[in-house]
């Protein structure tokens, strides 16, 4: 599934800026968390990670994990060192109104699959 | 495929306790010299994932910390020691879900009780020695393919 899909799906107001390359990257899988060590110990990567949480340590947990997007939910919009740390980072970001539940719900019967395996 | 480096590689970092801000530096540094050294992706994200724990856990329990690493053709070990409160049961602490973490430690985020078995998840080699009062010293090595 492309970003520009994910973005259509949850309808997502898109927080750093996203060029070609970003809106057609392919995203296999997500990870609904909020819980970081959950994210480290359970991603694949190249998944999406959709959270509730926005510190700064999230980008940074995103980036260990070779997690390229993050979707915030609930409205809910990083501060803008998060933000230059995501841009500097190559993360992109998205926010979207709906909670962590329906914005999984969504993806999911779109055909995006979870990423949980041990 | 075997990584070609000249010399052994040896460095540290120092982590304050408590400086969530600058969370993940150390981790972040470290993957980034394994990426110039030309190491196996899947090897980085392990390492990563690994110190990246370990240093969380030095943020979150500790007052300091020092994470040190060395590099070999054969593979990087790290050793991170801390000044913190020790671990009174190791055996129960390596059970995943288990924590000790304060409620403003979850709320950020962090206490899931997975970070030791995550670290040893993505060690090939897992050692940790706790003395209560004194500290905690965990010791991993990765090896390279």
């Amino acid at each position: 599934m492309t970003l520009k899909e994910i973005i259509e799906i949850l309808d997502a107001t898109v927080i750093t800026p996203l060029g070609d390359e970003e809106l057609n990257m392919d995203i296999r899988s997500a990870c609904s968390a909020d819980l970081m060590s959950a994210v480290l110990y359970y991603h694949t990567p190249n998944s999406l990670l959709i959270t509730g949480l926005t510190q700064a340590h999230v980008i940074r947990t995103a980036e260990i994990a070779g997690i390229k997007t993050i979707v915030f939910v609930l409205g809910k919009k990083p501060d803008i060192y998060s933000i230059e740390l995501a841009e500097e980072k190559k993360i992109s970001l998205l926010s979207t109104s709906l909670c962590m539940y329906t914005a999984s719900g969504r993806l999911f019967q779109a055909g995006l699959p979870g990423c949980l395996y041990k | 495929m075997p990584i070609n480096i000249d010399k052994e590689i040896e460095g540290s970092f120092q982590i304050i306790g408590g400086n969530f801000v600058n969370a993940g530096e150390a981790s972040t540094q470290l993957k980034l010299l394994l990426s110039k050294l030309g190491v196996d992706e899947e090897i980085i994200r392990r390492t990563a994932i690994a110190t990246f724990e370990a240093e969380m856990n030095v943020i979150i329990y500790a007052a300091a910390g020092r994470m040190h690493y060395h590099i070999t053709q054969q593979g990087i070990s790290i050793k991170v020691d801390d000044m913190g409160p020790g671990i009174e049961d190791i055996g129960l602490a390596m059970q995943e879900g288990y924590s000790t973490a304060p409620d403003w430690v979850r709320e950020m985020g962090w206490g899931a009780g997975m970070g030791l078995p995550n670290m040893k998840k993505n060690s090939d080699i897992f050692k940790i020695d706790s003395v209560v009062g004194e500290g905690t010293t965990i010791e991993m090595f990765i090896n390279f393919p």
